[in-house]
């Protein structure tokens, strides 16, 4: 009974530490800018996919390097992720602050550009997407000094864009006849990829008899504590933390005093998406990844978010793990089994064995995360003072 | 001379309204009758099924327009109430192909014997018809009181619809042994008024049937938002504090239009049912509940018909460029989501009324009319931009 009860709350702790570590960098980006990014999920499918490719790199290597690959995958997810946040910042998101909805729409768009980028991904196309890059940066370049591109941009720009394009386009598919197959091949494919952890983080340690706690699952709750601390640390030990937060709670104000806001944006989105590439790297630990990865997450996440209330960390910790917890006591049946089979517990019994998989323990949590927000609306930890009026 | 002076702008203002009515009447019936007269000898039986499908979302682009574009509550989870219609009628569809006390195929898989309560009223026609558009406003204004009640707006709606629709659909998934989970139901051998609903004879009926009930939801949806009721939606849509400050209570008006939304999004899954031959969980897809938000976005925002051209048009595209470069789609999806939000805000209608609205308006004798969404004047610009409501 105690050895299940303390399984339980391992497994959920551990399902409550995914949840947390995914929901981190949503709730900087959600809490702290008000920004819906539906692109979380596929940032993070980023970093597992960087992952993947470390992983690959140490397996050609050979040696020692597949047991400490992880060492260079986990900063580099964070960096691959929190560069392509920030360029989706500079490029989109910036002009929609103030518009959470347009926002959402937005990021969504984004996110189904990087599901399908992820899939279709192979030399070809990345060669396209060079030169595209190239015809229209550094001829606009070259426009912009040798000619009076106020004056003509309105319609040079469209003209410039469509003719990059063309070329690239022309390009790619050039490159894509006549190539080897091996060269036009896409680099992952639609299908899920495998990531295989080093061998000492398979198995686990056993307590008593039935217990075993997974290396990896204990591995990802450190993590989740490290990042955690750092970003505690961040926020409320540095400079730009202490910027970042002062943007957060009066951005007029904080313009006035000299603080650049537009850099603080950008960095914050930055920070909240490398922790989104932390996530990706993280769960590749648990099974393998495809292009559908983020889809999973991302809306346990934002529960997470709003349970714990907005722009409090300690809200969404809190909420991580009552909502792990409390999914898997209900999805794995703990719950029926509390209760002694009499017949006056029968009724009982059935109703927690009804919701006793994983599915229908999702369809009871958000019953009960209804319920609570009738009680407490702006989730645990509601911002306080003025600022609480949406 | 004082009350003509009064009284003639406001008479020239009438009849410019009704002779715009009449237009309007004149325009929708002559669309109409094309569609359901010219159009089958136009097309191809698969074509004109697709355009069947098409016009059944089209029905529930105006749910969401209703919603999104004159309340402004952006739902995610509309293929909730979509997929409740579509197995209203796909249940009543399974049970009226099998004769008395017999069993659909599938219960047999799972060892389920006996029919479970929640089935046995969709052995009535009567009741199907009504609980095609009655469950989904049941459920949609339940879930909107919940929600509603605690002011929760905004982007908090947002998200948590599209967690309801989650829900919603691990449910369905899950649940074998009620409404066969993952394979769901299919409709196109079933038997309907004597014939098998896959037939041609009866795909131009369900296409005929489509038709008038857009026509229908068209009309509905006019006469909501033309009168009082329209203009306090807008209202809440632009500023609910003031409207909750000046004695009115925005909850009951949003749980309202958000069942009514939730009735016409069943009424239009019950339709596409029919006509694609299947109903199961994948219509509770996260992605085609974000993918209706923005038909209505690229057809344009608080325009009916925008709606509506957004739903056919998006779809057009989809099922032209899918045919021929399946891997192309997302990227353009994708890219549709983003210029429609970032450079056409108004959409097509939008864009075209600022362009070429004057024109129109003149050609046909009108006064000019104003555009509800699109008079975002520089006051109300400014007021998103001040801090402390753009820190939100």
């Amino acid at each position: 009974m105690l050895e299940g009860l303390i399984g339980g709350l391992f497994n959920g702790i551990s399902i409550g530490a995914v949840l947390l570590i995914v929901a981190l960098g949503l709730a900087i980006v959600f809490g702290l800018m008000g920004v819906i990014n539906l692109a979380h999920g596929e940032l993070m499918m980023f970093g597992a996919y960087t992952t993947f490719v470390v992983q690959n790199a140490a397996k050609s290597i050979g040696g020692i390097a597949p047991e400490i690959y992880i060492f260079v995958a986990l900063p580099l997810a964070f960096l691959v992720s929190a560069l392509l946040g920030l360029l989706l910042e500079r490029t989109v998101i910036r002009y929609l602050y103030g518009r959470p909805l347009e926002t959402l729409l937005a990021t969504w768009g984004v996110s189904l550009i990087l599901i399908q980028f992820i899939r279709s991904v192979s030399w070809p196309m990345v060669i396209g997407l060079l030169i595209f890059a190239a015809l229209f940066f550094i001829g606009r370049w070259v426009l912009t000094r040798y000619t009076d591109w106020d004056r003509i941009s309105h319609w040079a720009n469209p003209v410039f864009l469509g003719l990059s394009a063309a070329i690239a386009a022309v390009a790619g598919f050039l490159v894509q006849s006549s190539g080897s197959s091996k060269f036009i091949r896409p680099w992952f494919g639609a299908r899920n990829v495998d990531v295989t952890p080093p061998s000492w983080l398979r198995g686990g340690v056993s307590v008593g008899s039935s217990l075993q706690f997974p290396y990896a699952r204990l591995f990802i709750i450190v993590l989740t504590i490290l990042c955690l601390v750092a970003v505690y640390w961040f926020l409320n030990g540095t400079a730009w933390g202490l910027r970042i937060r002062s943007v957060t709670q009066n951005r007029g104000m904080s313009a006035c005093l000299g603080i650049p806001t537009g850099q603080v944006d950008a960095l914050t989105f930055a920070l909240g998406s490398g922790l989104a590439g932390i996530a990706g790297f993280a769960v590749t630990l648990l099974g393998s990844v495809g292009p559908n990865l983020g889809s999973n997450y991302i809306v346990d996440a934002f529960m997470v978010v709003v349970v714990g209330g907005v722009g409090k960390l300690v809200g969404s910790i809190v909420a991580a793990l009552v909502i792990g917890i409390t999914t898997y006591l209900l999805g794995s049946g703990t719950m029926a089994l509390l209760f002694p089979p009499t017949d006056f517990f029968q009724p009982v019994i059935a109703f927690f064995n009804f919701f006793a998989t994983t599915s229908m323990a999702k369809v009871m949590v958000f019953a009960l995360i209804i319920a609570f927000l009738q009680v407490r609306p702006a989730g645990l930890f509601p911002p306080k003072g003025r600022s609480v009026e949406l | 001379m004082t009350t003509d002076v009064a009284v003639q702008p406001r008479r020239a203002a009438k009849a410019s309204q009704k002779r715009k009515l009449t237009i309007e009447i004149v325009a929708v019936v002559a669309i109409a009758l094309f569609l359901v007269l010219v159009l089958p000898l136009l097309l191809s039986g698969f074509r004109l099924n697709l355009v069947g499908r098409f016009l059944a979302l089209a029905i529930v682009a105006l749910g969401i327009d209703l919603i999104w574009g004159f309340t402004g509550l952006l739902s995610l989870g509309h293929g909730i109430f979509f997929a409740l219609g579509g197995y209203a009628f796909a249940m009543y569809l399974e049970l009226n192909t099998l004769g008395e006390g017999q069993l659909p195929d599938f219960f047999g898989l799972y060892g389920v014997t006996e029919l479970p309560w929640f089935w046995q009223p969709f052995n009535s026609f009567p009741f199907t018809l009504l609980a095609i558009f009655v469950i989904p406003a049941i459920v949609a204004g339940l879930l909107g009181y919940l929600v509603f009640r605690n002011r929760i707006r905004g982007v908090y709606f947002s998200i948590l619809t599209q967690a309801a629709l989650v829900v919603f659909y691990n449910f369905f998934n899950g649940q074998q042994k009620l409404i066969n989970g993952t394979n769901g139901l299919k409709t196109s051998t079933s038997v309907f008024m004597g014939q098998e609903v896959g037939s041609d004879s009866m795909r131009m009926v369900f296409y005929i049937t489509t038709v008038v009930a857009l026509v229908a939801m068209y009309a509905l949806c006019r006469w909501l938002t033309s009168g009082r009721f329209g203009r306090m939606l807008v209202a809440i849509r632009d500023d609910e504090n003031r409207v909750r400050f000046s004695g009115y209570d925005p909850t009951a008006f949003k749980v309202l239009v958000f069942a009514v939304s939730g009735a016409i999004a069943g009424i239009a899954g019950a339709l596409y049912t029919v006509q694609s031959g299947i109903i199961s969980p994948q219509f509770m897809d996260i992605a085609f509940s974000i993918e209706m938000v923005i038909w209505v976005a690229v057809g344009g925002r608080a325009t009916l018909v925008g709606a509506m051209l957004g739903a056919v048009l998006v779809n057009m595209a989809r099922s032209l460029l899918s045919e021929r470069f399946p891997d192309v789609w997302l990227f353009f999806q994708g890219a549709l989501f983003l210029i429609v939000v970032t450079t056409l805000p108004d959409g097509i209608i939008g864009w075209g009324r600022r362009s070429f609205g004057a024109a129109v308006s003149k050609a046909l004798g009108l006064a000019p009319t104003d555009l509800p969404y699109l008079d975002d004047t520089p006051e109300a610009e400014a007021i998103t931009e001040t801090p402390e409501f753009a820190e939100k």
